[in-house]
Order: C-alpha cells, then structure tokens, then sequence
C-alpha cells in the first residue's frame, strides 16, 4: 500500500487507464508486425485445400456433372457434389431467415458462380487443376436479374424447389418469387394525412447492391478428431456459437463434439455472419478423408457469391405543412435478397429496422410496406456495417427531408432543426413503433453548423453558383438503432438475441474474460479491458480479453449491428460489479469492519472517514486465502446480458463537395463527423472507428456497386473494379462529439462503429444532389460515378 | 486464384533471355513487373508453359543521354523514371505520366518496358512513346530491329513483337529545348486505367504552334495518335477554338468501350476533356507561347 500513499487520487485513476483513456490498442502490436494468426496462416499436419466448381450460368438446369478427368489428375483425392451430400442431408442447409439454400447446386443452379462441386485435393494449385477438368453440362434457362420483373405473371420461376410453398419461413405469400410482405405503421391515418397534407413529396431512391469485401475474405479449416469424433472449425466466423449451434442442428454432431474457433478476423461488416457452402463443404470433406480441409475464398468468390448487402429499392414520401413541419412518412420498398433468402436479421425482422426511418425527426404517423423476391443473383441481404437495414432507412429518411426542404424553400439545416424529436421528449415512442432512449439532436446540429461555419459556406455556394461553379452542402441527422437486441424483439434461430460476458480475477490481481462476442478489429481486447479497469480498478494493462473460441467463451450471439458494447459491454460491467460486490465482503471481513463502513475509491475500498483501506489487488488474493466464513473462494463470475431497449445513437455530419463541371469529379473538400455514442470507452479507437466507417460511406456513395448484365454475369468482382478507396482518394475527417448518455446500458454506452456508415452515405448525397439544387434537381442515382455526376451536367449543359 | 504449372527461368543476360525465347517460341512468356502477367496467370487467362524472368538482366536498367536519343533500358522501373532526373530535365512527360500510374508499390516493380510491350490499351506508356516518336529496339536470336512506337500496336494484347523477340530498349528522340508536354489523365482510384487520357507535346515560336503530337490511351484497341487532332492546333496560337477543335478530332478518333470506367459517351468525352486540359498544360510549359 506504500504507493498509494505517493500517488494522487488523478495519478491513481489514470494508472487503470479505464473508461476514457485514449489508449492504444491492444492488438496492434501483432497486427502491425505481421503476427496476426488468420484462418489462412493456420496449417495443421496433413491439411488438405478445397475449392468450388462455379456456376458459368445465372440461371440453368444441371444435365450433368462429370468428374472421371478431374480424379485423374495428380493430388485431386475427391470431388464432392450434391449427390455426396445428399444422404447426410447437408446438400441444402438452413438460412437465418427461415430459408433454405443450396450447399452445392442440386439439379439447377440460381446465380452465376454458385456452388457445383467441392474438389479435394493436397494443395490449392492441384484443387484449381482438378476444376478446370470438372465438366458441367447445363440447360441454359431464361435468367431473372430484374426485381422490378420478379412479381410478373411471367416471371421464370427461379427456386422450383419452394415454388409450391406458400411461405418460405417469413409470413405469407403470393408468387413463387416472392419471400415476404412486411409492413408496418397505420395505413388508413398515413394515408389521410397525406391526403390532407399542404404538401407531399415522393422520390424513388435505389440504394443499389453492394458489398462489404473485408479485406480477408471468408474461408475455414475444418478438422475431424476420428479419435474423439471431435470436429474444430476455425473460421471467419463473426459469431462462432451460433456456427457451432447451426453446425449441431444440421450435423445432429453433439455441441460438446464441436468446437468452433474465430481467430483474428480482417474485417467482416455483416460479411462474415451467415453460413456458406465452403464451411459446410470443408467439414464434410475433413469427415470423409479424415483430414484437416481448408477453404479460402478468392477475392471474385467473396464479392460474386458471399453475402451482399442493400438492393433496396425504395419508393419514399413526405406529407408536410407549409413551415416544413413533417405531418407523414411513406415508404414502399422491392427489396432483392437474390436466389436464397440468406439475409442476416433477427428472425422475427425479415426488412431488419427499417421501420427507423422516422429518423431524428418526430413525425406523427407513418406506414412502411417491404416486399422480398428472389433473382437469379447471389444471396444476402447483410447488413454492411450498419445494424440491420437502417442505413437504408437513413439513407431514404435524409434524402427525403433534403428534398422536402428544396420543395417548400426551407434552408437544409433549418428543416431539421424544425422537425426534430426534442431532448424533452425522451424517451420518445416514434410512430412506427420504436422507443427511442435519449438524444440531444438540436445541440448536436448546432454545434456542427457552427463548427463549419455553415452561413458562411452558403454564401460561399451562392457566389460560386454566379460564376457558374458548383458547390454542394450536405446535412445529415441521423438516428441508429443498434444493440440487438432484446430478447423480446430479438432471435436468430430461435436464440435470444443476450450476450456474455466472463470474469476470472487472479490471486495476484490481474484478469482474464472472456466474451460472447467476436472482435473483427473494432478493438476489443482494449476497450472492454477498459470496462473492466474502471469496475475494479485494476490497471487495463493487466486484463486480457479473449473472444472467438466456443470451448472457452460463454455463449454468445457475436458481434455485427453495433450489438458489442450495447450488450456485451453491459455484460462486462455487470460481471465486474458482481466481482466488485464480492470483493467488498472480502474487503470487510479482511479490515474487520462492516460492509456498510466502506467506500470505493479508484482501485480499493476504503474505511469511510478514515486512511484504512485495501486495493482490489490484495482482496483478489484474500479471495484465495482469506474469506468470510460461508463464502466460496475464488473472484469469478459470469453475466448475461438481456438488453431492455436497443440503443440510438445519432450525429450530425456535414459534408462540402467541390464538382469539376468537365470530367464529373467530386472533391470532397471538407467531411465534419459529430457524433453522439454516449459515455466514451476510448475516445482513440472512436475516432478510429469513425474513420473506418466514414471511408466506407465514402466508398459506398461514390463507387461501390455490384453490378449485373441483363443475363446474368456479375461484372466487375475483382478489386480492380469494385472501389476500395485508398488513402488518395479518401478524404480528411473532423471528427466531434456530444455525450448523451444511454439511460438504460450500465456505463451508458450506445456504440459507435456503424454510425459514420449510416450517416456517412447520405452526407455525401446529400452534398453533391445540393451542388445541383439551383437546377431543380432533387435526386441521383449512387454510386456518384464520375460517370453518372457527368450524365448529369452533359443533361443540364453545364459541361460546355 | 492460383496460376497452372509452369517452368520458370531466371536468365542474366540478354543473350541467355533471348536463347531461351528462341527456343520456347510462343510458350515462352516474358517476366518482368508482372503486373499485368501475373494476375492473368492466376485467373488462368494466361498459361505460359516457361516463365522467363529478365529482372536479374541488369543491362536491361538504366536511362541514358545519348545527345539526340534518351534511351531508357526495358527493366528500368516506373519509380526509376519517377525519380530520373535526366528524365525531369529533358523528358518530363515521362515522370509525369509515371506518377499518375497505379502505386508506389507498383512502380518499383512495374516496368517501361513491360508497359510498352504489353499491348494493354490500357497501359498509359504507349501514347506517351507516340506522342514522342519513340521507337523501341527488339532483339532475338536472329539480330536487332528497331520499330517505331507508332508501328508497333496492332490490337488488344497484339503487337509487332514476334514470340522469340525481346523488347530491350525504349529510343526517344531527345525532345528540343522549350517543347511544352503534358499527360492528362481521369481514372476512378490510384491503380486503375484511365477512363481516358491524352498525352500532348508541341512547340512554340512566337506564339504559334509549329509542332505537336496527341496521342490517347484507353479509348480503343490500342494507344491512339489522332493526327488530325494535332493538326487543329498547329499553325495557330493554340486559342480557344483550336483546342475545341484539337478535342473535337480527339473525340472522333475516339473508340472506347463501354465498361464500368463509363459508356462510350462519357469516356470519349472524356478523351476530349484529357485533351483540352493536356494542351492547355502544355502550352502552359512550352517556351515561345
């Protein structure tokens, strides 16, 4: 105890450097020296490779598939296909969203590149060499790439398989193309109140498919143990126990007899949730050789076959008063989810949150009705770094009150100042069902219109528009919902939708736990150490944080949808403060005083009024030698966490673009992010996260997209084509903040990784439709191509 | 993603690159950056039988002043003309346009001489070495010829190089003192061709053009000189209305395909748009304007 008497309560506080210290991260002294240990850098003796035969077709039958060549050629040891996987029932597995989807194509295939074959061979160049000798013979059929044409009468059928069934696991339907009708909100009232209205906009907005490529693409190595009938699996897994859940209800393997191992992930964004045909491909070679199998995607298989996100095409409306005040909101959505109904949502939400695009604004009455097809493109349906369809939601919500605003002649900032949910009204029950838990979006709009001195950039537009420059300003408010979620509202194959977390303390003071949760480099092993240091008042440096690995890890359902600090960190706080309620007993009993006479302080309980005190260090190893009577040794505990409410975090970013009117090249001159993620863990890896997620909007508003020709072939899935921005074309980013806390998350913390995505996107539309808004122009279609910015002045005469 | 079975040979000199493709025929395949090839060769879109590696061939290096030619070795690296200052000096065209081409890591495997021999439309160097008049010396087992850059495109990934010929050396006729160059290029990121882009020289002499060469990449099956486009500014004070008529010719000549750069008409506007901004910048450099 003889340094407490020589450091200072600060010095003391920020030796824990716990909740709010800008701390590095943990994980990248490997990651920056190369020693990160991805699926690809495991190597286990006598390790196999396997890789797909793909689908040359969108849409077609399979006459037949003949490997007799492919088997004769040196080190390909099996070629796998449907009718190998058919006695075990794994020739089709279940999706998240109550669908079923083909492991390997059986009998047709539905989208090109799809799964046809799995060959097995000594090394990946002897896996290629045996595809190439795989003959496929199929019966071209006519594709359907259109969503728009999917509901025709006309329409060809493209999953025989269900065609008769009249639902496909998410409610009723009426065309063999058709997954789901969702809708939500008063039709009748939405529907009068439009009729009534002084006012009434409507857009149609696309946000067209995209793709979260991660830098490291999906891929596994399975391995049976024929000693023990255990199967590992480690993989790119963004939630691992559910994997291993899936992986039990499909094998009938025990859950005990399955491990499930996520070790370093580059990156998932919604990628990395589902289940794909390589992993299910892999175990079942490993059990029939009884070898390890890798598989590992190449980047075209990531970006032509494993989950996409968005392809949400949306038809938006606003009723609204004379002053701009919002009376009504509408939207109709075609959502394509591709062949398989692969979409990765809480079960019982088959359009995810959409029904947040209320946003930031406090609007009276709403209807949303989404339909899902099926086309003969690749499945999906993720959540790209977003929580589940809100950036859609976003997206249509900014556009529209962007458009309302140019409409009626209300300033952009002006119209969201007057139609904002007020800080007095939370927590606030939106109209199409939310309860939204704290917010402050005026302060947080004034404060970025100040920052960037909005007047002065308006007359600055105004000026430059004389000369014939063109100039945009974009504004978002956005609102999130994340955190999924309540077990109430929330499940993914019937598990509730809770997280976890584990606490072990060790007799000298320093801490393992483990979480349910799966970092793919939001940064976790520092900022849930973070958590812990401020709960027990145990240096952050001395805790190690461990995901990923279902052996050891209580059960959880992973990370994606900005869930992990909303849950899983509530889960740690509260497993900590169960450590820190025991610890006070030992505490008492050990300085022989009542629990009733001691205080925390910092890293100790303290004897009110008095210089008597203990640290948690030495209470952890009295929790080994020196308990009350009664009590059991030891200083663990776990805790899982059923979140009351989802969480919502909101910001203000502005955003200036300069247009050059020849060539249609966007400069994004100034990018101003504020954002309000609650009470601040570690305010580095914040603005790290906003970097990331900034640069992805970028990347999403001003390039990426998948694009299909009319039969069916996907161009451009290489990353020659498929935007990645690097450093050059990526912007600068300010970022700010305001701290509202959560009212009902332990240490009021909301998270923060998906927020720059989802209010990103719409700040650089909003800012480069606004560079045209002199010229009537209300909306364009994203990405905004160089190309497509140049469709539009070459329209308007404004390249001459 | 993973390349066929292939012999791979590492040769140190000219003589042995050149027995080797003598005896290889067309299933040899030259290595040098490998940024083209070997992307290719993992898609399996090419399967070279024999891979002949020229980058341990250090007399294919070097950029030398030779008075009236620069002569730049076909293994010298895009970084090397980057940084060349001899190249800065007398040729600026070169590190300008070298700059502009993919990334740093590229460049310091990328080659000038890969680039020209390539036969990509794409690849930003031919138009540059048309613009110039350069030719390039080819070499084999059965002796040297030299061909002129404006000879030597003939199709997509189709040129004048025969399959036991070795390209060794790019010859650029030392550019006059005061001749204004530029290359002007749009594309969508840092590593992608260009939608389109101009490479422009002329010379001035008491405010008229009395020479000058554009030259377009990536707007047709090959690397394009539109003659008529640099007959619009020579003889005139290179105004308003002959770059109009410079980007016109450009844009006539112009055959792009459509892809996900853009359709046709914006990437051919585009190769007007490259040629405007190009001899607006080189006229900027040009002495005597």
């Amino acid at each position: 105890m003889s340094d407490a008497q020589e450091m200072t309560l600060e010095e003391r506080e920020a030796s824990i450097g716990g909740i709010g210290t800008a701390r590095k991260r943990k994980e990248d002294a490997r990651f920056i020296r190369g020693q990160g240990n991805y699926v690809d850098d495991i190597k286990l003796p006598g390790m196999l490779h396997g890789d797909f035969v793909r689908s040359s077709h969108a849409h077609a039958l399979i006459k037949s598939i003949n490997s007799e060549e492919a088997l004769k050629v040196e080190g390909v040891l099996a070629v796998i296909t449907a009718k190998d996987l058919e006695p075990l029932s794994l020739h089709w597995m279940p999706t998240l969203a109550g669908d079923m989807a083909a492991v390997l194509a059986d009998k047709k295939v539905h989208f090109q590149n799809q799964e046809i074959a799995f060959v097995v061979a000594t090394d990946r160049y002897a896996a290629t060499d045996g595809i190439q000798k795989v003959v496929v013979e199929y019966e071209a059929l006519p594709p359907l790439i259109d969503p728009k044409t999917a509901l025709d009468d006309d329409a060809p059928i493209i999953r025989d398989d269900v065609a008769d069934n009249d639902e496909v696991g998410q409610g009723k339907r009426h065309h063999p193309n058709h997954i789901f009708e969702w809708q939500v909100g008063d039709k009748e009232a939405t529907d009068a109140a439009f009729e009534a209205a002084d006012i009434t906009i409507s857009e149609d907005i696309a946000y067209p498919r995209c793709h979260p490529s991660p830098i490291e693409t999906c891929g596994c190595v399975a391995s049976m143990d024929a000693t023990n009938g255990k199967l590992t699996v480690y993989g790119t897994f963004q939630a691992p126990h559910v994997v291993r859940t899936i992986v039990s209800l499909i094998t009938s393997i025990e859950e005990n007899k399955i491990r499930i191992v996520s070790p370093d992930v580059g990156g998932g964004f919604g990628n990395k949730v589902g289940a794909y045909p390589g992993y299910i491909c892999a175990a079942a070679a490993s059990i029939v050789t009884g070898h390890p199998v890798k598989w590992i995607e190449s980047r075209i298989d990531n970006l032509s076959t494993t989950a996409f996100a968005r392809d949400y095409h949306m038809t938006g409306e606003l009723a609204a008063d004379k002053d701009g005040k919002i009376l009504a909101v509408r939207a109709k959505v075609l959502a394509d989810h591709g062949a398989f109904n692969t979409h990765a949502q809480p079960m019982k939400w088959p359009a995810g949150f959409f029904n947040i695009i209320t946003g930031s604004y406090d609007i009276p009455v709403g209807h949303v009705k989404v339909d899902g097809v099926y086309t003969n493109k690749a499945p999906g349906g993720v959540a790209y770094r977003c929580s589940f369809r809100v950036t859609e939601a976003a997206y249509l919500i900014e556009r529209l009150i962007d458009i309302l605003a140019q409409k009626t002649g209300i300033d952009k900032a002006e119209i969201r100042m007057r139609n904002f949910v007020q800080p007095e009204q939370f927590p606030y029950n939106s109209c199409l069902g939310w309860e939204y838990d704290s917010g402050d979006y005026p302060t947080a709009l004034k404060t970025a219109l100040k920052a960037v001195d909005y007047d002065g950039l308006r007359k600055e537009q105004a000026e430059k528009r004389e000369k014939g420059e063109l100039m945009g300003i974009g504004v978002a408010t956005f609102t999130e919902i994340v955190g999924a979620g309540p077990v109430r509202n929330c499940d993914i194959v019937g598990l509730g939708m809770f997280d976890s977390c584990e606490i072990r303390v060790h007799p000298t003071g320093s801490v393992i736990a483990r979480l349910g949760t799966k970092s793919t480099g939001q940064g976790h092993e520092t900022t849930f150490a973070q958590i812990i240091a401020t709960e027990l008042g145990i240096p952050s440096d001395n805790i190690t944080v461990e995901e990923g690995d279902t052996d050891t890890a209580p059960y959880g359902l992973g990370t994606y949808g900005s869930r992990s600090t909303p849950v899983a960190g509530a889960a740690t706080a509260r497993a900590a403060r169960k450590i820190r309620a025991k610890a006070k007993k030992i505490a008492a009993h050990v300085l022989e005083v009542t629990e009733q006479d001691l205080e925390w302080e910092i890293d100790r309980f303290k004897v009110a009024g008095s210089d008597v005190s203990i640290t948690m260090k030495d209470i952890a190893m009295a929790a080994y030698s020196n308990i009350p009577e009664g009590m059991e040794h030891g200083l663990e505990t776990t805790d899982y966490y059923d979140p009351p409410n989802f969480t919502y975090p909101f910001g203000a970013y502005i955003c200036v673009v300069d247009i050059d009117r020849f060539t249609g090249d966007v400069k994004v001159r100034r990018f101003y992010a504020l954002d309000d993620c609650g009470t601040r863990i570690n305010p580095m890896v914040i603005d790290g996260q906003i970097h990331g997620g900034l640069t992805e909007a970028f990347a999403i508003a001003m390039g990426q997209e998948i694009v299909y020709d009319e039969t069916g072939n996907v161009l451009g899935a290489s990353l020659m084509d498929y935007f990645l921005p690097s450093a050059v074309e990526t912007p600068e980013w300010e970022t700010d903040f305001t701290v509202t806390p959560c009212p009902h998350h332990p240490i009021g913390a909301k998270g923060i990784g998906e927020s720059p995505n989802v209010g990103g996107v719409p700040a650089f539309s909003n800012a480069i439709v606004d560079a045209f808004a002199h010229l009537d122009v209300t909306h364009m279609p994203m990405p905004h191509t160089q190309g497509k910015v140049w469709k539009l002045l070459n329209e308007l005469g404004l390249n001459k | 993603m993973t390349p066929g079975v292939f012999e791979y040979h590492r040769p140190n000199t000219v003589e042995e690159a050149l027995a080797l493709l003598g005896q290889f025929g067309e299933d040899g395949k030259v290595l040098a950056g490998g940024h083209s090839l070997v992307p290719m060769m993992k898609l399996r879109l090419a399967e070279p039988a024999h891979l002949i590696d020229i980058n341990a061939i250090d007399g294919l290096r070097g950029i030398r002043d030779e008075g009236d030619v620069i002569v730049i070795g076909a293994g010298t690296t895009q970084a090397e003309v980057l940084t060349s200052d001899l190249l800065a000096k007398k040729c600026p065209i070169l590190p300008e346009a070298a700059a502009q081409i993919a990334d740093p890591q590229v460049r310091n495997c990328g080659t000038i001489g890969g680039n020209c021999a390539n036969g990509d439309p794409g690849n930003d160097d031919p138009a540059i070495m048309m613009a110039l008049d350069a030719s390039y010396t080819l070499q084999s087992q059965d002796g040297e010829r030299q061909i002129a850059a404006r000879e030597f495109y003939q199709g997509i990934y189709t040129t004048a190089l025969a399959d036991n010929e070795l390209l060794t050396e790019v010859r650029i006729p030392t550019p006059a003192e005061g001749v204004g160059m530029s290359y002007q290029k749009i594309k969508r990121k840092v590593g992608d061709y260009a939608i389109a882009a101009a490479a422009v020289t002329l010379s001035m002499s008491n405010g008229q053009c009395t020479d000058a060469a554009i030259a377009l990449t990536n707007v047709g099956d090959t690397a394009l000189l539109p003659l008529a486009a640099a007959d619009a500014i020579k003889g005139t004070s290179v105004d308003a209305s002959a770059v109009d008529a410079a980007a016109e010719a450009a844009m006539a000549a112009s055959e792009p395909v459509e892809d996900l750069r853009g359709t046709r008409e914006y990437r051919t506007a585009m190769a007007g748009q490259m040629t405007r901004q190009a001899i607006v910048e080189a006229l900027s450099r040009a002495a005597g304007s």
